[in-house]
């Protein structure tokens, strides 16, 4: 068997699991460590070097960690990364002397960025401090896109999004607002070096039925809708509301929906609960809010009668599952269900009817750009996409990192170098071996569940349309909180020169994750013969070299690892080391024309 | 010692026995041996087997003596019964035990200092009486507690940490339990969890004193070059001999054996030692030719490891007192203690 090829960054990199399923792999330990210090500017800025926007995404992210979180797997819940991020937003000091510095002298290079939306100004972020030119034309009078008109101001408030946009716009971004792009082809040929579409996916799906045009009045297209409460033209929904779909636009739908004048709203899922789009938290604060959820209701016929929509009939369904997937499906009856007004959150797609199609830039068969998964460009040089106008929607922390991307790719297109050219992730490792029994991070095991978010009290939220609603971790639960982390990133390093094979290192472990073996001929045969089988083939097997007295192997199941150092702690001769990894993620300015400029900041 | 304690979480696809209980329900107290200490392995091969033969912890009772050796019963079976004896009278304490409570299973565990020196006639008539007790004896060669001295299995030739070469010679656990009559003697390797695990299986299931000799490693004093205790020299001068595994009652009927290279050894309970050479010319039930072998390997510098000796007809202690079936703890007050007169009664008898 072959051993584990440690200095290939990616091993260390996918043990720390969020980190790793982050799409802008932010470095979540290392910040909930710096939480757990008191050090909220710091935690706030090694959270800000990835994503950007803590303070936005610490209340809305869509949260691709917490799933992948070790803890979920040794406990009910993993760690509640999202809201420690909201932690640090909260209680920083003025950041502003951290940001980057930028250059008086400009580097002569225009950039012009369509959409003001998360990806554009997160390419603005990376390109402006490297003395770029960025223009940014948006269509409304604000900038933040969806995350201004598409997420209710009680999920997301609008003085966070004001700060953290401001840091990137008071850079000097030549922000343009109420002034939408109407030809691509017109832009082009003001000379701009390159040019970046971020301009999302603005258009909601249709859900054309018998009755949908003679009902139009009280049937809104869900995101049109929320942006139209967002500013303020519409005030005022019906008492009985029936929300179409049930994916996380449908839940901000149905809980804003209450805070207008709605009574009585009901989500309306076509399939069960293990089908659903939302994710668990927003259906759970949804039904907090007493919205009702019925599933395997499929839409029919919306019914009007004297041009008043009254309500609409659903097929009642039943399906045959397997292993997860439905294999058949009928209907069992039709059922009338009374509305004053509904609202379709079937989805949403991109648009481009601005982007002449005789340009050079391709669109495939389903009208979407064709653009490079890699480099972000399309099949027009200089024109690069980005956030949900790329692929279609996505979430923020993915335009996040699409606008990272990207920026590499532009700073490489004006600079004539390869849009393809990117320098690797590396990993260092140092040790965190303080002396005889003491490490420098907090490896005692903290058993405490999740901490429960607060609430404002059902009573007084729909008062007010902009009333936040979490009201963010107290100090006892942000202290309990982050000693729930396991500290992934602090690495289990074996030297197979040093290794006695007295077994201590198994004999202690509490998880079994440790086994020394003469090996198997292959891996999934090793793993059956483990001191616990690793079951869980996600997750990586850590191979050593043949040990000096035996020959045998030392094999470590990564999956059920608490990194509480045990193993290193009860290692007589120290084969086991406990070391923090830090991946080196490489953003535009290190793929400087002139290495030897240092990034600066005020 | 470490300062960490040791977590307790559970994970989707942890074993459990048949008792439901995990592996972590077996353990005792964090260890406070050295780290790399090979009596903290000899823990965990006590932890796994009881866990798989799904013994009740409150069924069982742990007793030792004094030294390094005799902390390990705090580190394994936090829900047995348990006692810590002065040095050396650990068979005592277990010969009482047992004698109120014969439906217990005991475990003692003692080291070289504590058995083989001041403990040796408690080790031999322990050993010539048969009690009903798994004996383990976690061998390092040299007084850990006390600093690195040579212990009385330490071998002739063999230096300690600061080089000196040892010139008495050594008790071999093993040698001697057999010349004393002993019913089971065999000897293992904490370095070998393969060997280990079955062997206590199989002295629990011994109707009888089952001595194991375990070679422990000392890291801290004796684990250098010149030792023969290391965890280097014993792996590269271990021979095991046989192998042992114990079939538990309900699965020994349908179990088939190979024939010739295995014999199963029935016991009282219905389970069975499935017993398997490693050497052709190896006779474990034949007390001269163990004997003769040991010599035989000793001489050679070898360390023969396995189940060496095994009569499992020899009686036990309590058979051979003819003593009541039933524990003397479950006795009323008044069956076992009659009264002046019945003593009268009895001595009568006797006049």
């Amino acid at each position: 068997m072959k051993p584990t090829e440690t200095g290939d960054s990616e091993y260390f990199h996918r043990v720390v699991d969020c980190q790793w399923a982050c799409p802008a792999h932010t470095d979540i330990p290392e910040y909930i460590r710096l939480i757990a210090q008191g050090r909220f500017t710091d935690a706030y800025m090694v959270n800000r070097e990835s994503n950007i926007f803590p303070g936005i995404l610490g209340r809305v992210c869509d949260r691709p960690c917490e799933p992948a979180c070790r803890r979920g797997r040794v406990d009910e819940k993993p760690v509640a990364i999202c809201r420690l991020k909201r932690v640090a937003a909260d209680h920083k000091d003025d950041i502003r002397a951290r940001l980057p510095t930028v250059p008086e002298q400009k580097n002569g290079k225009r950039i012009a960025l369509i959409g003001a939306g998360c990806a554009s100004l997160a390419v603005c972020n990376d390109l402006m401090p490297l003395g770029y030119e960025c223009t940014i034309f948006e269509r409304l009078d604000v900038p933040g896109g969806l995350m201004r008109y598409n997420i209710p101001a009680f999920r997301l408030p609008a003085e966070v999004l004001d700060e953290e946009i401001g840091y990137i716009v008071d850079m000097g971004v030549d922000l343009r607002l109420n002034s939408p792009v109407d030809s691509m082809k017109s832009l082009l040929d003001e000379g701009y070096d390159a040019v970046f579409v971020g301009s999302g996916a603005p258009k909601g799906k249709e859900l054309s039925l018998p009755g949908r045009e003679e009902g139009d009045a009280n049937i809104h297209i869900g995101i049109e809708w929320l942006e139209s409460v967002a500013f303020g033209h519409t005030k005022k929904i019906g008492e009985k509301v029936l929300i179409i779909g049930v994916g996380n636009t449908a839940m901000d739908c149905c809980r804003t929906s209450l805070r207008v004048g709605a009574k009585d709203v009901k989500v309306m899922a076509r399939k069960s609960r293990e089908f659903f789009k939302a994710s668990d938290w927003e259906l759970e604060d949804a039904e907090e809010e007493q919205v009702e959820i019925i599933i395997n209701h499929s839409p029919k016929e919306f019914v009007v009668e004297n041009g008043k929509l009254k309500g609409m009939i659903f097929e009642v369904m039943e399906y045959d599952t397997e292993d997860g997937r439905i294999t058949d499906s009928r209907v069992i009856e039709e059922t009338f269900i009374e509305a004053d007004d509904v609202i379709l959150a079937i989805g949403q797609e991109t648009a481009f009817p601005w982007i002449e199609r005789d340009i050079g830039i391709e669109f495939n068969e389903w009208d979407e750009p064709v653009v490079d998964r890699d480099t972000y460009q399309s099949t027009l040089p200089g024109v690069f996409f980005g956030g949900d106008a790329a692929f279609g929607p996505e979430n923020i922390i993915w335009a996040v990192e699409h606008g990272h991307q990207a920026a590499i790719s532009i700073h490489n297109f004006v600079h004539d170098k390869p849009v393809s050219e990117r320098l690797p992730r590396m990993v260092k490792l140092s040790t965190r071996k303080m002396g005889i029994h003491e490490w420098s991070y907090s490896n005692d095991f903290e058993p405490a569940a999740r901490r429960q978010m607060e609430h404002v009290p059902l009573t007084e939220r729909f008062r007010e349309i902009d009333t936040e609603v979490e009201l963010g971790f107290t100090a006892e639960q942000t202290a309990c909180e982050v000693e729930r982390c396991l500290n992934c990133d602090i690495q289990t390093v074996f030297f197979d020169k040093l290794c006695i094979e007295c077994d201590a290192c198994i004999d202690i472990c509490p998880t079994q994750c440790l086994t020394i073996t003469p090996g198997a001929e292959n891996e999934s045969a090793v793993r059956e013969k483990l001191t616990a089988p690793a079951e869980n083939e996600d997750q990586p097997l850590y191979i050593s070299e043949q040990l000096e007295q035996t020959g045998r192997l030392m094999i470590k199941d990564e999956n059920v690892c608490l990194h509480c150092g045990l193993c290193a702690e009860r290692c007589p001769t120290a084969a086991w080391d406990m070391q923090k990894s830090f991946v080196d993620i490489p953003y535009a300015r290190d793929h400087d024309v002139m290495p030897c400029r240092q990034r600066q900041t005020g | 010692m470490s300062f960490i304690t040791k977590p307790k979480v559970q994970w989707s696809g942890q074993r459990r026995n048949p008792l439901g209980l995990t592996i972590r329900d077996y353990e005792g107290g964090m260890s406070t041996l050295c780290a790399g200490c090979g009596h903290d392995s000899v823990t965990a091969a006590l932890v796994q087997a009881f866990w798989e033969l799904a013994i009740k912890p409150e069924q069982v009772i742990k007793m030792s003596g004094i030294g390094c050796s005799s902390k390990t019963p705090a580190y394994f079976l936090n829900g047995a019964h348990g006692f810590n004896s002065v040095h050396g009278r650990m068979p005592s304490v277990a010969t009482g035990a047992l004698a109120a409570h014969r439906d217990l299973i005991a475990v003692g565990i003692s080291g070289d200092g504590d058995s083989l020196s001041i403990g040796m006639g408690q080790f031999a008539h322990a050993v010539r009486r048969n009690i009903n007790l798994l004996y383990i004896i976690e061998n390092n060669g040299v007084y850990g507690l006390t600093k690195g001295q040579f212990s009385a299995s330490a071998d002739p030739g063999s230096k300690s940490k600061a080089g000196i070469e040892n010139q008495q010679q050594a008790i071999d656990p093993v040698a001697a339990a057999i010349s004393l009559g002993g019913s089971f003697a065999a000897r293992s390797f904490s370095g070998d969890k393969e060997q280990l695990v079955p062997l206590i299986k199989a002295g629990l299931a011994h109707p009888g004193c089952a001595v194991l000799d375990v070679i422990s490693p000392c890291v801290t004093f004796n684990d250098h070059e010149g030792s023969t205790k290391s965890y280097a020299w014993t792996r590269e001068n271990h021979e095991s001999v046989t192998t042992a595994d114990l079939v538990e009652p309900a699965d020994a009927i349908e179990t088939s054996y190979r024939e010739g290279s295995e014999v199963p050894v029935r016991l009282h309970d219905d389970s069975v030692i499935r017993f398997r050479k490693l050497e052709a010319d190896y006779d474990p039930g034949d007390r001269a030719h163990a004997l003769e072998y040991l010599e035989r390997h000793r001489a050679e510098g070898k360390v023969v490891t396995g189940l060496l000796y095994l009569d499992s007809d020899q009686p036990e202690f309590h058979q051979l007192s003819g003593t009541a079936l039933e524990p003397l703890r479950d006795f009323d007050y008044e069956r076992l203690n009659p009264g002046a007169e019945a003593l009268e009664e009895l001595q009568n008898r006797m006049r």
